[in-house]
């Protein structure tokens, strides 16, 4: 055979020992059959472009009879959850801000008697388009259920007015993101992401590295506590934090010119939780990881439910309930609402507190399990 | 703790891994300020010995002390006043010389670190490569790297595994000379090795094979408590005969339990003198080869130990 040749029984050899290594790396056997299973289920029942049961808020000024027919259509509605009647302006004006619901419909006072005078009195939307693919849809399902709804009250004398245009007007204004612009929410966005992706995989890799290289017993042996260890590898990344975070929105605003509402110093200052998290994330993958290989899978494992689930990709409210709250045990979940609250809707402090608090509970509870799967011996 | 302390007292040490002994209650003390040779087959148990002591592993059963503490619940403090040299190189091959020795000394937050550092490169010769990676030292370069950064913060006891595996004899030579002079400054040294010319260095030494302690003592002691009677056969030149089918002939003949060629000489030797003699007897006369009984080595003695015990690891993973 001539040197170029492919000899069956060499292949067959290196073709063999790839099995038997396979086979031995239980945790990347494992991923390999259990990833694509998990995922796929996931998923396939999670993920929904077209989203339905978004939460809605009703200010009825009106309380009158379509008033009323008008919730009632709202509350049976698969496009709606109707969670908040609230009272005032104030009230809705919070609920936006917070993210607590995504729409607002204002019924104004003497709604019904200007109807059925056919007057075509307004009917205020407030809809939250910081993402634009969540309301859309849900936006042009609003006119049809509204007419709908007063069409059945239309009867007797005010039967002609059943007929186009419609007895009241459809305002809708567009909140934090006038235009509609999706990347004004994607680049925000994308900062948690790629925050995520490098962090998770950086200090993944830092203990398995030393693991790997047999610097760990030395490591072990010297007069080091474990926490002295993980805050040792995790502090100068908190550093490539923030060099990607300045980068990100130096280039969203000069670039995408996405808007800044928000203060740029709260920004900073929330940052530091979401970067704490994520890092303590990739250290504990790295105390299950046996070599950088699987480190490096662990974090993918990681990451794809984090872009897929915690509404950067597809509207988090469109999920299923129990997608949401898979979605909110991940960092990207509420970091995203804090920095779209912050850079497009101006978040204060009061608003994005209680995603702070979810960020930093996560950063404890992950940092416990980092410490305590971290050995002090090699036993 | 009195100067007569034993720097390593342990009774009673025992680890196994997934079933397997391997320390085997394993008593051992070593006297302060002493040069105490480690060795044994490889797979003996020197390593997991080394690790019990440093407390790196947690053992089974048994208990005993380092520098007077308590390995099983004082293993951080132990860990403040020893230095231990891992097998395989352990140090930050992406860091220089002088970057290693800088990041120890800050972890044991040494007094006065910066001229701790420059005296140790001096003490080993380290100087003029302060600002090499690590990653691009020699094998020798390396292992005085190593033991520089484990006496830098002035132990009391260093626990060196095979510091000198793989290394050439004149590294290894100053290799000693630096061992002994830090055991003339009150170190205690317990280094585990394989080459026979480092064990007759150490002032004692204790052989170990599986998990078990089988000798201890001087090298003279040791020899003489093995009771080996040993022979060399030489060809004389005038026979057909050569060393190769004198081996064979003599395998497997009972009292025979050392069978070794050396070029053209072939060594024998064994525990039962009287049985060794009586199998050898019809071969004594043969022209052939020119016999003489000579004292036996501490390689003879350890290959005999070896091969009166028995392996505990048979088998193999799953």
């Amino acid at each position: 055979m001539s040197r170029f040749g492919v000899s069956a029984h060499r292949l067959w050899a290196m073709i063999l020992k790839e099995f038997i290594q396979m086979r031995r790396d239980r945790l990347t056997f494992a991923m390999m059959v259990g990833i694509p299973l998990i995922q796929l289920i996931l998923f396939g029942f999670a993920i929904n472009s077209d989203p339905r049961h978004l939460p809605l808020a009703v200010l009825d000024a009106d309380r009158g009879p379509f008033g009323r027919a008008l919730v009632a259509t709202m509350q049976v509605s698969r496009y709606f959850d109707l969670v908040h009647f609230v009272a005032n302006e104030d009230e809705s004006e919070q609920l936006l801000a917070e993210g607590r619901v995504q729409f607002v419909v204002t019924i104004p006072a003497d709604f019904s008697r200007r109807v059925a005078r056919g007057e075509r009195p307004a009917l205020l939307v407030e809809a939250d388009a910081t993402d634009p693919a969540a309301t859309s849809g849900a936006l042009g399902a609003l006119e049809t259920l509204a007419r709908t709804a007063l069409d059945r009250d239309l009867t007797g004398s005010l039967t002609g007015l059943k007929a186009t245009p419609p007895p009241f007007e459809l305002r809708i204004h567009r909140r934090y993101n006038q235009e509609a612009d999706t990347q004004y929410n994607v680049v925000p966005g994308l900062m948690g992401v790629v925050l995520t992706m490098t962090l998770v995989i950086m200090t993944a890799l830092a203990v398995t590295r030393e693991r790997e290289r047999g610097t760990m017993e030395n490591l072990l042996v010297m007069p080091l506590r474990p926490i002295e260890v993980m805050l040792g590898k995790i502090a100068p990344y908190v550093l490539v934090g923030y060099i990607q975070v300045a980068v990100i929105v130096v280039t969203a605003r000069l670039v995408f010119a996405v808007p800044i509402v928000g203060s740029l110093l709260l920004l900073t200052l929330t940052s530091i939780v979401f970067i704490a998290a994520n890092l303590a994330i990739g250290f504990t993958f790295s105390t299950v990881a046996k070599n950088q290989t699987q480190a490096m899978q662990l974090s993918f494992f990681f990451f794809l439910p984090s872009i897929l689930l915690s509404g950067f990709m597809f509207p988090f409210r469109g999920m299923p309930v129990w997608a949401q709250y898979l979605g909110e045990i991940l960092p990207l979940t509420h970091f995203l609402r804090v920095v779209r609250g912050i850079m497009l809707k101006g978040n204060g402090p009061g608003e994005i507190a209680a995603e702070v608090g979810a960020l930093a509970a996560i950063l404890l509870v992950v940092s416990v399990i980092a410490v305590r799967r971290y050995r002090q011996t090699l036993d | 703790m009195t100067a007569a302390a034993p720097a390593i007292a342990v009774e009673g040490l025992s680890k196994s891994f997934g079933g397997r002994m391997v320390v085997d209650a394993l008593s051992l003390t070593v006297p302060a300020g002493k040069i105490m040779g480690f060795l044994g087959p490889n797979g003996s148990g020197k390593t997991t010995t080394i690790r019990l002591l440093c407390g790196l592993l947690t053992p089974d059963h048994g208990r005993g002390t380092c520098l007077g503490l308590d390995i099983l619940t004082q293993s951080h403090e132990i860990r403040r006043q020893i230095g231990y040299m891992t097998q395989k190189f352990s140090f930050y091959e992406d860091l220089s010389i002088v970057e290693n020795l800088d990041f120890v000394s800050r972890v044991f937050d040494l007094p006065d670190r910066k001229r701790k550092v420059a005296d140790t490169l001096e003490r080993l010769g380290l100087a003029d490569r302060r600002h090499q990676l690590a990653g691009q030292l020699s094998g020798g370069w390396k292992q005085r790297l190593a033991l520089a950064a484990c006496i830098l913060h002035e132990p009391r006891l260093l626990l060196l595994d095979e510091p000198t595996a793989g290394v050439d004899p004149k590294a290894r030579r100053d290799f000693w000379e630096q061992i002994h002079a830090l055991a003339a400054d009150g170190l205690t040294v317990l280094v585990s090795t394989h080459y026979m010319d480092e064990a007759e260095r150490c002032h004692e030494i204790a052989y170990l094979a599986y998990g078990h302690l089988l000798a201890r003592g001087t090298v003279a002691e040791v020899i003489a408590d093995a009771g080996l009677i040993t022979f060399t056969a030489q060809e004389s030149g005038t026979g057909m005969k050569r060393i190769a089918d004198l081996a064979r002939a003599l395998a497997g003949l009972p009292g025979l339990d050392l069978v070794a060629p050396f070029g053209s000489a072939l060594h024998v030797g064994g525990g039962d003198a009287a049985l060794l003699r009586h199998s050898l007897a019809p071969f004594l006369g043969d022209s052939d080869f020119v016999w003489r009984e000579d004292a036996p080595t501490l390689e003879d003695v350890f290959i005999h130990l070896m091969s009166s015990s028995t392996d505990n690891f048979a088998g193999g993973v799953r």
